[in-house]
């Protein structure tokens, strides 16, 4: 599992996708923050983080696909699949590896935003005047969502060896997951009785919930039942070669 | 016995890429697995290294079943599957080391230069492998499959696109291999089974249709054997036809005919007492080789036709 997991982060930093995500998601959260008017921490009466955790979604839905788009699709075009399914590994050790792999890349591209922390922190009056706990919840958040994202990529490109058809397919979902059931709630129908049920089953209200700092048990559940489910989805993908197929 | 297969079979929908292929294969022994392109040989191979289960049968490498303790076999294994897939990104030795730790072979560094050095990868070791040209990227897909030093060796068509030369070596490389490993390997290239194997098993239609060793093929029964002889002066095909132990003949050109005869005949002094019998000569007589090749058309083209 660990030798995947090395294999695949080598692999982003040996062509320049590892690079480039990361300088994008650096460039695109540096500007939005404190370049552009609209977002600008400087223009804000606040010492707070928020737009960090407002943009990171948006980002996110367009370039952790970009990330994942490579892992399954890639192995799946050239047969190298093949490779790693006739070792001694398990298929869930393939999956995960490939997963953390992901993950840390995400994790790697938001340390630098602490520089981020430290700058807000320094610009408070006094010095220090921001909610500090609830950044760290922030960010808990933030891991959680990228890592939900991360598990539906993996999951897509496990579905093509195309890694375009990966890429739009994971960006349809991540958004789908994040958005879609907020505007779904909308709908008459649900209007009024079950329109708090089905936000419920969207990204968004767990994500802004976390997002306020406030880690609540039923939203780390279900992170990590989105997680497990994509996943476990990945392993049905993979297990389907196996499967008795018509011709 | 080192790999053994009992009634394996693949079906696609009503397709049978693989049916009830048997067979078994002691340790140290090069198998040669031939067969015309369709026949199942890559999908025998996919289901031996546990890439996908079979629908019905069993099959056991070093003792371990395929289906139950996969795990096991696939420790045990080395596997060139067709079209030689590689992570195109990688240095040779970056994807070494990658295979040895999936395998964690022990002492990692010293195995990957003894890989490099026995493949002849020596000179071009520092490149990526998507810098090499396909003799060498065969000779790292061999590496890989022998990093960990497996009990079985699976090699599916290991010598396409390889020039003259490097086929010999490549060649060379399989047959010194199988001194103490157990080699399968499939081809269709005929010559190459017939100078590295011990045996041969010919699959067509999914079915193996022969299976022996190379050094029977000039004795086997079961094949048509010929000759072509040259006579000075011309000889009712009808007459050589009734002779004892032939089976049929045909005129070729000129004064040449060509005679397919039983195995247990001394067809050559049966044709000389009839040249003598009719005042005639004989001014070439060539036993034709009795070579995989033939043994191969023979085979799956008789399974076509039906």
């Amino acid at each position: 599992m660990w030798a995947i997991c090395v294999k695949e982060i080598r692999s982003f930093f040996s062509s320049l996708m590892g690079y480039i995500v990361i300088a994008v998601i650096l460039v695109t959260m540096g500007l939005m923050m404190w370049v552009f008017p609209d977002y600008s921490v400087l223009d804000n009466v606040y010492a707070s983080l928020d737009q960090l955790f407002v943009l990171a979604p948006m980002l996110f839905v367009f370039l952790i696909p970009a990330i994942t788009m490579r892992s399954f699709a890639d192995e799946n075009q050239n047969g190298t699949i093949e490779l790693l399914a006739t070792r001694p590994l398990r298929d869930r050790e393939i999956i995960i590896g490939k997963f953390l792999a992901c993950l840390i890349l995400v994790v790697i591209a938001l340390i630098p935003t602490a520089l981020y922390y430290y700058t807000v922190y320094q610009l408070g009056s006094p010095p220090g005047n921001l909610d500090s706990g609830g950044i760290f919840g922030a960010y808990i958040g933030l891991f959680f969502l990228a890592a939900s994202f991360v598990s539906i990529g993996v999951f897509a490109s496990a579905l093509s060896n195309n890694q375009v058809v990966s890429f739009i397919l994971a960006t349809f979902l991540c958004f789908f997951f994040y958005w879609g059931f907020q505007f779904i709630s909308r709908l008459p129908v649900f209007v009024g009785k079950w329109d708090d049920f089905v936000q419920h089953f969207g990204i968004d209200l767990h994500y802004f919930s976390m997002s306020r700092g406030l880690v609540d048990s039923r939203d780390l559940i279900y992170f990590l039942s989105v997680i497990f489910l994509f996943l476990f989805f990945t392993f049905m993908s993979l297990d389907s070669r196996k499967w008795e197929k018509s011709a | 016995m080192s790999v053994v297969v009992e009634s394996l079979s693949k079906h696609y929908g009503l397709q049978k890429a693989v049916d009830s292929v048997s067979f078994s294969v002691q340790k140290g022994e090069i198998v040669g697995f031939l067969g015309p392109n369709g026949a199942g040989k890559s999908t025998t191979m996919k289901m031996l290294t546990c890439f996908i289960p079979p629908t019905s049968g069993s099959a056991s490498i070093a003792g371990f079943d395929i289906g139950a303790q996969s795990i096991q076999v696939r420790q045990r294994i080395g596997y060139l599957p067709e079209h030689n897939p590689l992570y195109k990104d990688m240095y040779i030795r970056e994807y070494l080391s990658f295979v040895g730790k999936l395998h964690k072979v022990n002492a990692l560094e010293n195995r990957i230069e003894e890989m490099i050095h026995l493949t002849g990868l020596t000179k071009e070791a520092n490149k990526k492998i998507m810098a090499l040209s396909k003799g060498y990227r065969q000779r790292v897909g061999l590496a890989q499959a022998l990093i960990h030093d497996p009990e079985v060796l699976i090699l599916d068509e290991p010598t396409t696109g390889l020039d003259p030369n490097q086929l010999v070596e490549i060649r060379h490389l399989i047959k010194s291999l199988g001194k103490d490993k157990t080699v399968i390997f499939s081809s269709h290239i005929l010559q190459e089974v017939q100078a590295i194997c011990d045996r041969y098993l010919i699959i067509n239609n999914g079915k193996i249709v022969a299976d022996d060793r190379i050094d029977q093929l000039s004795t086997d029964s079961k094949i048509e054997h010929s000759i072509l002889v040259r006579f000075a002066e011309p000889v009712d095909v009808k007459l050589l036809e009734s002779l004892e132990g032939v089976l049929h003949a045909e005129h070729v050109k000129d004064n040449s005919y060509h005679i397919s005869h039983k195995a247990d005949v001394n067809i050559s002094a049966t044709v000389f007492q009839l040249a003598l019998a009719q005042n005639n000569s004989i001014i070439e007589l060539v036993q034709e080789s009795r070579n995989v090749e033939s043994v191969f058309q023979q085979l799956t083209n008789k399974k076509t036709d039906n």
